[in-house]
């Protein structure tokens, strides 16, 4: 009763790379609050899945396994997590800001009439005082950009249960337990808790394409920001990335702009990035964008502006126009390197 | 032959976080809404295009707006109609006020339930908090089913509707039957612009509030056009229990907003002469950062 679950998505039997995410935050947050991580996992074929689970800190993983389960679908998922949730009455609830977790858990929000917030940056517990003097212990502190990422707010869920809260993929770090553990399955009566009405949808076609652009994995990503000002600049900073062996990346206004594609965002609608070498070229530096890149090893910006936010947070900031910049860098490191 | 139908989508008035200039935040550190102009939510007007289209291939539907916001949300309605709906409300009421997601979608419901819909049709999410919550929510309440992030639809007949979701890494054909709740992406087609005739026919289109503001000649004129009328409905208009509404009906709070401050590093700045880039590009080689 009372623990820390995780919803945790799979395809064909693979584990979505947020939910292990979400287990390593969750047994962190398990730890503090003293109390048990437990995934729950719900598909079709899902025998033996649990000792991987068990590998990024889960203590319970709950299984619930039909045919009817897989591909996902939103009514039957929605009451089988609530109907757990019932019963189990967990303090915090996590789940991936997927286009999965944003479509289940907002109604599982709101079937349980408990908050939620969306694409958190960061989870912590701490103690809440509100204006009447109540005292909360432990609560979970929700903490994300809002307003377009001009102000980070912290949420708290005081009255209600469970806390719920979504993150997307690579804003936590995922790690395996050190040492190998074990721990329980619960198989779930799927009967007991999904009705007949909740197959009304019917998926007729599929297609799941493999994503071609992985910027999430590039050790160098060059990105370009609104500054950058054409798709046709764009290709310049193609020309960096390929001959540094790294990625491009986009801004949100350089995406909404049509500059590159929405599949290159990096920054809290995007993707959460930490490469060994950043460079920001015609970025501004909206927190939207540095949300989703501040760790990467080094920065480095290009820059018109020498008074750009984003130069608070580079390690080098060149102030200069890129068309003149990165053929520099290109020529320099095409005589230069090995 | 298919069935007319009776659409309600859902829209926000928000702030056009996407160009904020650097007076939108106060010097306390909180958002100036004032400084920002309030636009259609991106996202809701492709979903007043998804319901126009079904408008356009099957004579008798009707689209209705639902917006909730404070009286300037009538702009809202407007904006639709100039595009081809056929009318609106405008859910207002200082009792609506700090309402989270699932307050929003408590309200939304409420009303939603009076105009009883074939469809309700929403933008997947709006730019000024980006939580894609509402719609669902409201699907929840109403216990309806819902088709999140509609591209297109594919076809609708015989009560049942198959649109195409574009999903993070792929696509989804899904076929279900009305009534129902989709939500609309960005990838599907972009609203129509304002149809000039309908300019014309809507421009006086105003609220009972903002007709009290107004000179008293225009009070006759209104009373004989009654499609001028936006509807203003409050608290007292829906059925609904009043715990549920605005602040008191939302379960999230705020414990904290900071405005945002970047942590300041030592940072080297350069200039775009060969040396400097040189000097740069021969350290970052020499410590392996590349090559």
């Amino acid at each position: 009763m009372n623990n820390i679950f995780v919803y945790c998505e799979t395809e064909k039997g693979k584990i979505a790379d947020v939910s292990l995410e979400l287990l390593t935050k969750g047994r962190e947050l398990a730890k503090r609050l003293n109390c048990k991580l437990e995934a729950i996992v719900i598909g079709h074929r899902l025998s033996g899945i649990e000792k991987e689970l068990y590998g990024y800190g889960a203590d319970i993983v709950h299984l619930a396994d039909d045919a009817r389960l897989e591909p996902y679908s939103t009514l039957p998922h929605t009451s089988i997590v609530t109907g757990l949730f019932r019963e189990e009455k967990p303090q915090i609830a996590l789940f991936g800001a997927s286009s999965l977790g944003r479509d289940l858990a907002p109604r599982v929000s709101s079937a349980l009439k408990s908050g939620l917030t969306a694409d958190c940056t960061s989870l912590e517990i701490g103690d809440h005082r509100d204006t009447k003097g109540n005292e909360y212990k432990d609560l979970l502190l929700q903490i994300r950009p809002a307003f377009g990422g001009n102000i980070i707010a912290t949420i708290i869920n005081p009255d209600h249960r469970p806390q719920m809260a979504t993150v997307r993929e690579g804003v936590m770090r995922k790690e395996k337990l050190a040492e190998a553990k074990t721990g329980e399955v619960n198989v779930l009566d799927v009967n007991k808790y999904v009705r007949d009405e909740d197959f009304v949808i019917s998926i007729i076609d599929r297609h799941l394409e493999e994503r071609k652009i992985d910027i999430k994995s590039a050790p160098i990503i060059v990105s370009g920001g609104y500054g950058v000002g054409s798709r046709e600049n764009f290709d310049l900073l193609f020309e960096l990335a390929s001959v540094l062996g790294g990625e491009v990346g986009a801004s949100r206004a350089a995406v909404d702009a049509g500059y590159a594609d929405h599949a290159r965002q990096v920054g809290q609608t995007g993707v959460t990035v930490r490469p060994k070498l950043y460079i920001a070229c015609g970025i501004s530096g909206q927190v939207q964008h540095t949300a989703g890149m501040q760790e990467s090893a080094m920065i480095i910006s290009i820059n018109n502006d020498s008074n750009a936010p984003i130069n608070q947070i580079a390690d080098y900031s060149i102030v200069g126009d890129l068309s003149t910049v990165i053929p520099k860098m290109i020529k320099y490191y095409r005589a230069n390197s090995k | 032959m298919t069935k007319p139908l009776k659409i309600v989508v859902l829209a926000k008035q928000v702030p056009d976080t996407r160009n904020v200039g650097k007076d939108a935040m106060t010097a306390e550190g909180t958002v100036n809404r004032a400084a920002l102009p309030a636009i259609f939510n991106p996202e809701d007007l492709h979903a007043l295009e998804l319901a126009l289209r079904l408008k356009d291939s099957n004579p008798g539907t009707t689209v209705n707006l639902l917006t909730m916001g404070p009286g300037r949300a009538a702009d809202i309605i407007r904006e639709g109609l100039f595009r081809g709906a056929d009318g609106g409300i405008l859910l207002t009421d200082r009792k609506f006020a700090g309402a989270d997601t699932l307050a929003t979608s408590y309200a939304l419901s409420c009303a939603v339930r009076k105009l009883n819909p074939d469809l309700i049709v929403a933008g997947r999410q709006a730019i000024d908090g980006d939580t894609a919550q509402v719609g669902p929510q409201v699907a929840e309440k109403l216990d309806l089913p819902q088709i999140t992030y509609v591209e297109e639809v594919l076809s609708y007949g015989n009560g049942e509707i198959t649109v195409l979701r574009r999903l993070e890494h792929g696509v989804e054909t899904v076929r279900g039957k009305l009534p129902l709740l989709l939500t609309v992406n960005a990838s599907a087609p972009s609203c129509r612009p304002r149809n000039a005739k309908y300019l014309m026919k809507y421009k006086h289109a105003k609220t009972v509030s903002e007709l009290q503001t107004q000179n008293a000649d225009y009070t006759e004129f209104h009373r004989l056009r009654s499609y001028l009328n936006i509807p203003e409905w409050g608290v007292s208009d829906i059925d609904g229990e009043e715990e549920q509404f605005g602040l008191k009906g939302s379960p999230t709070k705020v414990k904290k907003v900071e405005n945002v401050v970047f942590q300041v590093k030592e940072s080297k700045k350069l200039s775009d002469a060969d040396a400097d880039v040189e000097s740069l590009m021969k350290e970052l080689i020499a410590n392996h950062t590349i090559g």
